[in-house]
């Protein structure tokens, strides 16, 4: 164990934040497409051409998803626990939603009939709307605090069940966080379109990347004064030990209003993860505007990590705050594996995430290039 | 308290959706290295109608895996939404090989696997190659790292119970890795796979063949299958998993339910071939006993024993007593007396914490359980017989079928005369859904067998659940068995369509269906 257990607890937070970010970036381009193609795409041939830009990439980027839920599992059990099964009407939405991308994908194109390509679309564009929007709407009660607590035994415990658990989730704070979760992964899906397609279908794609990412950082700001001046946030009171053992039940917390912006006095550089956010986004607008999408591409990704960091530093060292009773909050330091777990994982991300990186780039440049409707065309039996 | 309907529902929502996921992994995990094996004869051979097999092949790989992707997607999160106290209390452990398996596998097969539908103007022969290569390497990583996951369910080694935090923690890494357990159900999961990869190869050649229809195409898809589904049969009857039920009392009680054994018998045991048994007498009628064979196939000796059910359940009384001692020293210790003597009553009884815990169905109070809740619970820790007898032998049974079918096919192909066999190739398209009833049934043995437990000897599937509604978990379950069901149908659909089709929806004008098909088909057979 070269590494102590409260440095690793603290790289945990940092590499769960890495996998969502990469999910975002890879994924999140995906749904983005996902939602416009039933608008971007005119003709058939057009919507074959936008679903080929990602064909061959979507399955690969979805497993950000599943390594996120899977990493969160292994470094964060009781996250895992408290959340999945507290969020779980959300979390339903979010699957059956996700089961129509796999299948549209692959099915879509197979049979030649207009209704059944059409309700494929459309089942695409569900699949990558829903998600993008509960993801946001999910931080957004993260940030409001989560209606759970623990037992003696450590089993969670929430209020409500099927509706009485969903709609609460829907306040207007969190609806702002899905707006901009869903504006910011479908700009950055229109980025990647303007690079890989051409006119008209780019030039829809540029006008849409700009305008959302105007909404992006609109919906942005809003939210940064929504935190700062209307909801509470949580301050840990009484810390015990950061290397002791996880028990959650063993800190003290209170409530306090502007207590998400501490960390921003306390530790000033941490001012630069909104700049990121409002600086990428505003950027890729200007480059699209500038028809310089690949620039853009990597300008929209930073930005997506910006937010993303945001949300994540505001709310250091929660990670999932409890409305019900805050002592039983989930923190980066009462939540995590046990040392030796960590130590075992840290060591499977470090030799395996660069493997992942470098084969799924071989993968990109490999299908680099403009989708076409030629290309389709000539490859009509194996194309998407 | 206990909601003994929401503990069936969480239960049946799991068993759907796993079993569900599990009509389209086997198919993947035989298919694909398959797919492997007719790319590689393309390009060491040049032939094309070997690049057209990988293609046409890869279709119905295709359409078989976009519902395997789909449903497996529930399998990752539905730990955490329908099984928090077990994410919480074994997390720590569990949690590790489902996390590589993304990390390994998951992204290795998936990253891939779209340049294998996409890519083939893009990448030379070589590159192709490789790719098709690293999709069947990464399914077959994903069943190695879930098969550790769960067979440390089964036999949870390398991890210790830590009261501070709760939970079961891993102690060594190695040793869940290599639990035997895991290892002997890796080998026999992904042989099963092989063979259902195999059968369905040969019964659509087959079928093609009574056609009289692309027959150099099916002869050749045929022979690669055979071939493959020898080897693959024979991988799973001769390291079938029954020689890890000797590891661990949960496997022991499985065998023992799974063989009806009401009484243990002097070595080696007898195998009961058919019977009809009786669960409240603990007895069986009919009973057609093959002489030595249980003891033989279980424990791989003619001494070892294997132990009846009776014994079990007293062995079991004796640990839930000692579980009792277990749960009182670790409320104490939960309550902040840390005193030595409390601790090492902890140590010397942790073992049996879970069977303590299956008072919990009982009483909320369970040191003060009474002997009558001991005994339920003693006879608890004994899975329903009947269900577990007839399904391990309805599995046997196809396991065997399917030797006899692949053996003949082998055969009959290496004498060329595969064509002529009509009996034989009518017994294989009728014999389709064989593999996926091994290996359903399969399945049901393990994981029902398991019961009681969640985590063998640990955490009782009674308390591993979430907290939540009956009514939350009837939306889901319909939710889950309506949506699957419409996916099913498409698939099925889309199967037939392009089985009947055939490698004609290539569209490379040389087959069946075609213009101008008849030379062509000629110049690539």
């Amino acid at each position: 164990m070269i590494l102590d257990y409260e440095t690793l607890k603290f790289i945990w937070w940092i590499l769960i934040g890495v996998l969502l970010i990469g999910f975002a970036i890879a994924d999140g381009m995906d749904m983005g497409v996902g939602v416009l193609l039933p608008f971007l795409g005119k003709t058939d041939e057009e919507r074959r051409v936008i679903i080929n830009t990602v064909g061959p990439h979507w399955d690969g980027n979805q497993v950000w998803l599943i390594t996120a839920g899977g990493a969160i599992f292994a470094a964060w059990p009781a996250v895992y626990a408290a959340a999945f099964s507290g969020f779980y009407m959300a979390m339903l939405l979010v699957l059956f939603a996700l089961f129509f991308r796999p299948v549209g994908f692959d099915y879509r194109s197979k049979i030649e009939d207009p209704r059944w390509r059409n309700s494929w679309d459309w089942a695409l564009f569900v699949g990558g709307l829903v998600p993008a929007l509960i993801f946001g709407v999910a931080f957004g009660n993260l940030l409001q605090g989560v209606p759970f607590q623990f037992d003696e035994f450590l089993r969670s415990h929430y209020q409500g069940s099927l509706l009485t658990a969903l709609l609460p989730l829907l306040n207007p704070f969190a609806l702002l966080a899905g707006i901009i979760s869903l504006a910011m992964l479908v700009m950055h899906g229109a980025m990647w379109l303007q690079i890989r397609t051409e006119a008209p279908v780019s030039d829809r794609a540029r006008s849409v990347a700009i305008w959302l990412g105007l909404v992006v950082v609109l919906a942005f700001a809003g939210a940064g004064l929504w935190v700062a001046y209307g909801i509470d946030g949580f301050r840990v009171v009484t810390q015990p030990a950061l290397d002791a053992p996880s028990n959650p039940l063993a800190k003290t917390v209170v409530a306090e209003r502007g207590a998400w912006l501490s960390i921003y006095h306390t530790v000033p550089v941490a001012i630069l993860a909104p700049i990121i956010g409002f600086g990428g986004i505003l950027l890729a607008v200007l480059l699209s505007v500038l028809r310089r999408p690949g620039l853009g591409f990597i300008a929209s990704a930073l930005g997506m990590a910006g937010i993303i960091s945001t949300a994540g530093l505001s709310m250091f060292p929660f990670i999932l705050p409890s409305s019900l009773d805050p002592n039983s909050s989930l923190t980066v330091w009462d939540a995590p594996s046990s040392h030796f777990t960590l130590t075992v994982m840290f060591w499977a991300v470090v030799l395996l995430l660069p493997l992942v990186l470098s084969y799924t780039a071989w993968c990109y440049t490999r299908m680099w290039g403009k989708v076409t409707v030629d290309g389709i065309r000539a490859g009509s039996h194996t194309a998407y | 308290m206990i909601d003994p309907l929401f503990v069936e529902l969480s239960r049946w929502q799991f068993a759907a959706t796993a079993m569900y996921h599990f009509l389209f992994v086997p198919l993947t995990l035989g298919l694909s290295w398959m797919l492997f094996m007719m790319e590689s004869a393309y390009v060491l051979t040049d032939n094309v109608v070997y690049r057209d097999m990988t293609r046409f092949w890869g279709k119905l790989f295709g359409i078989n895996f976009a519902v395997g992707v789909a449903t497996g997607l529930t399998m990752e999160f539905e730990f955490g939404t329908n099984w928090a106290y077990y994410s919480h209390y074994v997390g720590d452990v569990f949690g590790a090989p489902l996390a590589i398996e993304g990390l390994m596998a998951f992204f290795l097969e998936s990253t891939f696997i779209g340049l294998f539908f996409l890519g083939w103007d893009k990448l030379t022969k070589r590159q192709h190659l490789a790719v098709t290569f690293f999709t069947a390497l990464g399914s077959n990583l994903s069943a190695m790292w879930i098969l550790v996951a769960n067979g440390w369910m089964q036999n949870p080694v390398g991890s210790a119970f830590s009261p501070e935090t709760m939970r079961m923690e891993m102690t060594s890494f190695t040793e869940v890795l290599f639990n035997p357990v895991a290892q002997v159900k890796f080998v026999h999961t992904v042989a099963a796979g092989y063979v259902t990869g195999a059968m369905f190869v040969l019964a659509i050649s087959a079928w093609y063949m009574l056609k009289g229809r692309d027959l150099g195409f099916a002869k050749r898809s045929f022979a690669i299958a055979a071939g493959f589904g020898m080897a693959s049969i024979l991988s799973v009857i001769v390291l079938g998993d029954e020689s890890g039920y000797t590891l661990g009392d949960v496997q022991k009680t499985k065998l023992a339910a799974i063989e009806a054994e009401y009484e243990t018998h002097p070595a080696p045991a007898g195998l009961t071939l058919f019977a009809i048994p009786d669960e409240q007498a603990m007895e069986n009628s009919y009973s057609i006993k093959l002489p030595w064979a249980l003891g033989l196939i279980a424990t791989r000796s003619t001494t070892g024993e294997v132990t009846g059910i009776k014994d079990l359940v007293v062995k079991h009384e004796e640990r839930i007593r000692s579980g009792i001692e277990a749960y009182d020293a670790l409320q104490r210790l939960r309550a902040g007396e840390r005193s030595d003597e409390i601790s090492a009553r902890f140590d010397l009884h942790k073992t049996d914490l879970g069977y303590g815990l299956l008072l919990k169905k009982y009483t909320a109070s369970v040191v003060d359980a009474t002997p009558e809740q001991i005994a339920l619970a003693a006879r608890d820790t004994i899975p329903p017989v009947a269900p577990l007898f007839v399904t391990f032998r309805l599995m046997v049974l196809a396991g065997v079928l399917m030797f006899f079918l692949i053996s003949a096919s082998l055969y009959f192909s290496m004498r060329r005369t595969i064509e002529r066999q009509r009996w034989l190739l009518k017994a294989l398209v009728w014999s389709l859904p064989l593999p996926w009833i091994a290996c359903e049934t399969g399945w049901f043995v393990a994981e029902f067998g398991r019961q009681p437990w969640a985590i063998g000897e640990v955490l009782p599937t009674f308390l591993a659940t979430s907290s939540l509604t009956s009514g939350d978990l009837i939306f889901s379950l319909t939710g889950f068995i309506t949506f699957y069901t419409v996916l099913l149908v498409i698939e099925l659909f889309l199967m037939i369509k392009f089985t009947r089709l055939g490698p004609a929806s290539l569209g490379t004008g040389r087959y069946h269906g075609e213009n101008g098909h008849a030379a062509a088909a000629h110049a690539a057979g």
